[in-house]
């Protein structure tokens, strides 16, 4: 990696218990009093604030380092305390520590034989499950050591130790103070820390107990100044004054020679506070509050959780080069082109570093300064000043201007950006775009790249961020830019595909129209931004299935499906199609190998544009012959409505023949199922098919010539024709959990029923469609599978997001490593080869090879 | 010979591709022939390996967990009439990669062994019936108390008795093991348990009573955990369907194929047939999940998952008691959950961050090792001055 040469590299991060010493040595300051500032509002020496342990206010200098504000990382204080206090956070292990070992010789409490065996037996445990296994080793010597009588190194006897919570151990109903326990756990030897897990260079136990208070840097815990000019202070200032404050009047107490309670009892308070400045939720112990009641938000506080320090500083930062807004579609723009509204231009900058081959061009940016476009908004010296581009400093900088300097000029076309939208589940929820300036508010997209970000357009907003270097910008444009992101690495097959309008144009263009008059058809081609148009044969009417051929390269051979009836293949030979029509099965996202084949053939970047145009042709189709719904689409002649009536009666009877069956005990249950489950699953089968039925009927009898519905359902641009039965015929059977609705009243699921009544109407079968209207139990009824299904989903997401955390915390440091085996950081093999072949998924065609395809061609070419 | 020249490749394709060439490739294709396909092939091969640095890990974690926000979370069976109750969904792929020892609904599928798998259903039924655990409840047709000769008395019902190939004095032996009574004699169709214990005088009648409520409960025949039996036709042979699970003792059964017959318990795959065996069906439930929602999702991703969980042979749990608490970084365990147990524990131990995966770094702002953090540039200052001249 490299770190040999640098010095700015952080190699390794050890661990350690703070111990007394160097608390003191690491400190700049005693901190001898709890007042902050003095009259003037300077802080004061050997106060909370003192200068020394680093600065907040603007303008004061770190009296330690003499950096400014942002400078200066702060500095530890110290306070020595008057009476040693424990630790909370090391409790247990305090506890485990006073168990096991010998309060006279301080050794552990086992033979020496135990002793060989039990560290043969903490070797392996570690070998076996590492630092863990260990400590469950440890764990169980406790275990064994607990009743043991007498010492068997000195033959003291061995009291039992308890510990009350939160932090008071009794030795035989005694309570032990702090001191005394210090100095037992001074006794353990280093060598006998090993049966602990401790490490002594690290951790010495009487470190866990506190004789010198570490107080940390005044960057740790800043000091508000409110707009009135009050200063409001960090939660932990006030913790460390309340420490300060009782460690000094227990020093005056034991000086002045208190009785020993009144001692006692400010040595617990200082317990206290010494413990809840650590952590603020200990059990059985009262929360340390604000004068306003609010719980003070202490050290553990700050690291925990989301909002902690860790998940929400660490590993995750706030950016700056970013804009969000709402998107909008513009099928005009290419799919890999992401269009920025003028005023987010003038606002992001992209640094260029200025060359003496650049200069002019640079130097124009900055003639116009930073409102007009495109201009520049920063210029940035060599030594790293940031020199801001105004209408007055805009001449002088003009002549400053030499290489080796950087312009922060405006966004332009072409620039790369990373495009993004939450939530970003899957790599390609972040991919880079290049820049189109257009006048608007907001974000544009292909609507084709939808599907990636899984966006649509009711009011979603993305974000969008510009890499600031050289490396960055390049890394985004080879590995983020659309057309690297093509193929999904889940599934193997394009994940951009066209959608909605695109589908159904293009479907329209290759089934339906059949003759199109040349000049028409030349029109359609330029709204799609098509110019080449030498392959649209010379004839005055044209076909759609030949217009489309315009697009596909004169090379291109494919067979394949689609999901028309009439057209079930689809055969392209030498770039024309021969057979079928382009719906969502050639042209979806996911589904069919003709884009995948596009773009193994000819490139990712061909693949793309292919798509634009693809887009911008289905659209161009809409636009040019029109396309709405009506509501005459769902009507069906008078004697479906009658077949229909029929079906709905028949399914009916059927139920009240099973339900009858049911009554006269004839029905036989179906093995392992009691006999009212073989009725409900019998009722259920004979509804569910009513509808299946219902569906045939309406799709024979629907006015079929151009119905815009059908259409939409049969190209799968939108809906399915379940939604067209729902609406013509009825909507039927309401399922709620995978079952016929029977929850609400008692024996009833609404009371306009009678008790036990199995029959469709009480049980959610729906018999009107949407376009009839719905009575109101059916409405009802509806309205209980809508909240089910509401409800599914809220408690869904959080369920998954989990999921995923968990998966990729542990599944983030497994990748593939040179020699081709899959291995995690620690270098443990996984895999000896990915996916034991080594196939990328991403790079095959549906996640194998097309072994039949390479055959084939390598057959067809003849010796 | 054609075979010949398919074993020259064997190093370089992997098997499974190598039987698909030979599948493809027609019959009489000549050795020159066959020998451009396989370079073909190769070629394709090499153009579709993974490149090195790939994060695979993470690609699989967003390839399950990505279609994970479409699945639905209460599917239990949806059609189909002949089908056992078992989890499905999204709870069902947690319950998995949690590495639950006690799932939702185990549930076994059991072949049968020729010619028990082409015969009869009635003759299925009952050896279904004979796995199915059997209480003495369910094969009596009365349970009498004698209160004056505190005897209990079990009338057993012949027919089931037969059906499950049953013998009162085999019955009446199981029980006796079972209870602390010694007197337990089988007459007819009947098991007699005279309670010899009536030490005490007192009025008391309850244990009397009481054992006859625990002997409804008793189990005398079938196998423990079985709770519910459904045979049924699959692929035109029969096959039995189970609610609950007990591998070990249905394997014991000679009517059994062992060869084919699993649980969707993954625990006790791994206790009766081992870790290998564990890993492939772990895999095989979390695809059959995702097949079901309808979903495409490469099987190398839950493959991968599938090894993670079993790579230190014993299974694992995504979860922070399992593989996240093996991670050697202090820091990268800290940042999934409980970050204080960790400090604390690492400052103990005085624990070392080598930062050497993926969150250490992050933190530390460095470049991750993993894809194009992998890779360093150096130049050769020396050489420069060669060109200079």
């Amino acid at each position: 990696m490299g770190k040999e040469f640098f010095d700015n590299f952080v190699r390794e991060i050890s661990f350690e218990v703070l111990s007394p010493q160097l608390i003191k040595q690491a400190a700049t300051v005693k901190v001898v009093t709890p007042e902050l500032y003095d009259k003037e509002g300077y802080p004061v020496d050997g106060g909370l604030m003192d200068l020394r342990m680093g600065v907040v206010d603007p303008g004061l200098r770190c009296r330690t380092c003499g950096g400014r504000i942002k400078e200066c990382p702060g500095h530890f204080g110290y306070m020595p305390l008057a009476r040693p206090v424990l630790h909370v956070l090391f409790i247990p292990h305090i506890y485990s520590l006073l168990r096991s070992s010998c309060k006279e010789c301080g050794k552990v409490l086992i033979t020496e034989t135990q002793t060989e065996n039990f560290e043969e037996n903490l070797k392996l445990s570690e070998e076996e499950a590492g630092f863990f296994g260990k400590m469950k080793a440890v764990a169980k010597l406790a275990d064994e050591v607990k009743n043991v009588q007498k010492c068997p190194h000195c033959g003291a006897k061995k009291e039992k130790i308890s510990l009350e919570k939160p932090y008071a151990f009794l030795e035989a109903g005694r309570r032990l103070n702090p001191v005394e326990i210090r100095a037992r756990l001074e006794k353990i030897s280093d060598d006998d820390l090993a049966f602990f897990g401790l490490n002594p260079k690290t951790a010495r136990p009487e470190w866990l107990v506190l004789t010198m208070f570490p107080v940390p840097p005044v960057t740790v815990r800043p000091s508000i100044t409110l707009e009135s000019g009050e200063k409001s202070e960090d939660d932990l200032t006030h913790k460390i004054s309340d420490i300060v404050r009782i460690n000094q009047r227990l020093f005056e107490n034991i000086n002045a020679g208190a009785p020993e309670i009144i001692v006692e009892d400010l040595w617990d308070l200082l317990q206290y506070h010494a413990g809840t400045f650590f952590d603020n939720s200990i059990a059985q112990l009262p929360v340390a509050r604000h004068r306003s009641g609010a719980p003070l938000k202490t050290f553990i506080d700050r690291i925990k959780t989301k909002q902690g320090r860790i998940r929400n500083n660490l590993l995750g930062k706030r950016v700056n080069f970013s804009s969000r807004t709402v998107i909008t579609p513009d099928p005009m723009i290419d799919p890999d082109e992401v269009g920025v509204p003028f005023q987010v231009a003038l606002k992001l900058t992209s640094p260029e570093r200025v060359t003496e081959w650049n200069l002019e061009y640079l130097k124009d940016f900055l003639k116009r300064g930073p409102k007009e476009y495109p201009g520049a908004n920063y210029l940035v010296r060599p030594d790293g000043k940031k020199k801001k581009v105004t209408d007055e400093t805009k001449e002088a900088l003009l002549e400053e201007i030499q290489p080796g300097y950087i312009v922060e000029r405006h966004l332009i076309d072409g620039d790369i950006v990373i495009f993004n939208r939450q939530p970003s589940l899957h790599k390609m929820s972040m991919m880079a775009h290049k820049v189109r300036v257009l006048p608007g508010l907001t974000f544009r997209i292909n609507p084709c790249v939808c599907r990636p970000y899984n966006a649509d357009f009711d009011g979603d907003e993305m974000n969008l961020h510009v890499p600031q270097t050289e490396e960055a910008r390049q890394e985004a444009e080879t590995l983020m830019l659309i057309s690297t992101q093509m193929i999904s690495p889940r599934y193997g097959l394009s994940i951009i595909g066209a959608i909605q309008d695109a589908i159904s144009g293009n479907y329209i263009l290759t089934k339906f129209l059949k003759e199109v008059k040349r000049s028409e058809a030349v029109d359609l081609l330029m709204d799609a931004d098509v110019f080449d148009i030498r392959k649209l044969p010379l004839k005055k009417a044209v076909s759609g299935k030949e217009i489309f051929s315009v697009l596909i390269p004169d090379d291109f051979d494919y067979s394949g499906k689609t999901k028309d009836r009439q057209e079930p293949e689809l055969i392209i030979e030498n770039g024309k199609i021969i057979k079928g029509v382009m719906d969502k099965a050639n042209l979806g996202e996911g589904a069919g190998l003709l884009l995948r084949a596009i773009n193994k053939q000819y490139g990712a970047d061909f693949a793309l544009s292919f798509m634009g145009t693809v887009v911008r042709l289905g659209i161009a189709v809409l636009m040019k012959y029109g396309f709405s719904l009506y509501i005459s689409d769902s009507e069906v002649p008078q004697d479906a409505r009658v077949r229909i009536d029929k079906i709905l009666k028949d399914a009916e009877n059927a139920t009240f023949e099973l339900i009858e069956k049911y009554k006269n005990n004839e029905l036989e249950a179906f093995p392992g199922r009691t006999l009212e489950e073989t009725l409900e699953r019998k009722i259920m089968e004979k509804l569910n098919f009513a509808r299946s039925e219902a569906e045939a009927v309406v799709k024979e009898n629907i006015n079929k010539e151009n119905n815009p519905s059908l259409v939409l359902a049969l190209s799968g641009a939108r809906g399915s024709l379940l939604n067209l039965v729902q609406i013509s015929a009825f909507v039927g059977q309401q399922a709620l959990r995978g079952r016929r609705i029977e929850k609400g009243f008692f024996r009833r699921p609404l009371s306009s029923f009678g008790r036990d009544d199995l029959g469709p109407d009480a049980r959610g079968f729906i018999r009107n469609g949407f376009k009839q209207g719905l009575r109101p139990h059916e409405f009802f009824y509806a309205a209980m599978t809508g909240r089910d299904s509401l409800m599914d989903t809220a408690l869904r997401t959080p369920k998954s997001g989990y999921l995923y955390r968990r998966l990729s915390n542990s599944l983030q440091d497994i990748y593939v490593k040179s020699d081709g085996t899959v291995r995690a950081s620690s270098g443990i093999v996984v895999q000896f080869a990915y996916g034991e072949d080594g196939i990328d998924v991403a790079k095959s065609i549906g996640g194998t090879i097309d072994v039949h395809s390479i055959v084939q061609k390598v057959l067809s070419k003849g010796d | 010979m054609a075979s010949d020249v398919y074993s020259e490749y064997e190093t370089r394709l992997p098997g499974l591709l190598l039987q698909r060439v030979k599948e493809e490739v027609p019959e009489k294709t000549g050795v020159r022939k066959i020998r451009a396909i396989l370079d073909a092939v190769c070629e394709e091969y090499e153009l579709c390996k993974s490149e090195s640095g790939e994060a695979v890990g993470l690609i699989a974690a967003q390839s399950i967990s990505e279609p994970g926000t479409q699945m639905t979370l209460n599917t239990k069976h949806f059609s189909g009439v002949e089908e056992m109750n078992v989890t499905m969904g999204l709870p069902r792929i947690i319950e998995l990669v949690d590495a639950r020892k006690k799932i939702k609904t185990p549930s076994m599928t059991i072949y049968l062994a020729s010619p028990y798998n082409k015969g009869k259903r009635e003759e299925v039924r009952l050896l279904a019936q004979m796995i199915k655990e059997t209480t003495v409840e369910e094969i009596s047709e009365q349970i009498n108390v004698n209160l004056a000769d505190q005897i209990v008395e079990i009338i057993l019902d012949k027919e089931r008795i037969k059906d499950l190939r049953l013998k009162p004095a085999s019955i009446a032996k199981e029980v006796k093991r079972q209870i602390s009574e010694k007197n337990v004699v089988s007459d007819g169709s009947k098991v007699i348990i005279k309670v010899e214990n009536s030490s005490s005088k007192s009025k008391e009648v309850s244990p009397i009573f009481k054992l006859k409520e625990n002997l409804k409960e008793l189990v005398v025949a079938g196998i423990k955990g079985i709770n519910q039996v459904l045979p049924i036709v699959e692929n035109g042979e029969f096959v039995i369907k189970t609610a609950g699970s007990n591998l070990k003792k249905v394997l014991a059964l000679e009517f059994v194929d062992k060869t084919t017959t699993i649980t969707n318990d993954i625990f006790e795959i791994y206790a009766v047939l081992g870790i290998e065996a564990a890993r492939y069906s772990l895999f095989e439930e979390i695809f059959s999940v995702i097949e079901q929602q309808g979903l495409n999702v490469n099987p190398r991703h839950l493959l991968l998952v599938a090894d993670v969980m079993t790579s230190y042979g014993i299974i694992r749990g995504i979860t922070r008691y399992g593989i996240i608490k093996e991670k050697s970084s202090v820091l990268s365990r800290a940042s999934f959950e409980t970050p204080i147990a960790h400090f604390t524990k690492a400052a103990l131990a005085g624990e070392l961050d080598s930062l050497s995966s993926i969150t250490e770094n992050v933190i530390v702002s460095q470049v991750i090792p993993i894809g194009t953090g992998l890779v360093d540039l150096y130049m050769n200052h020396k050489n420069k001055k060669v060109k200079d001249k």
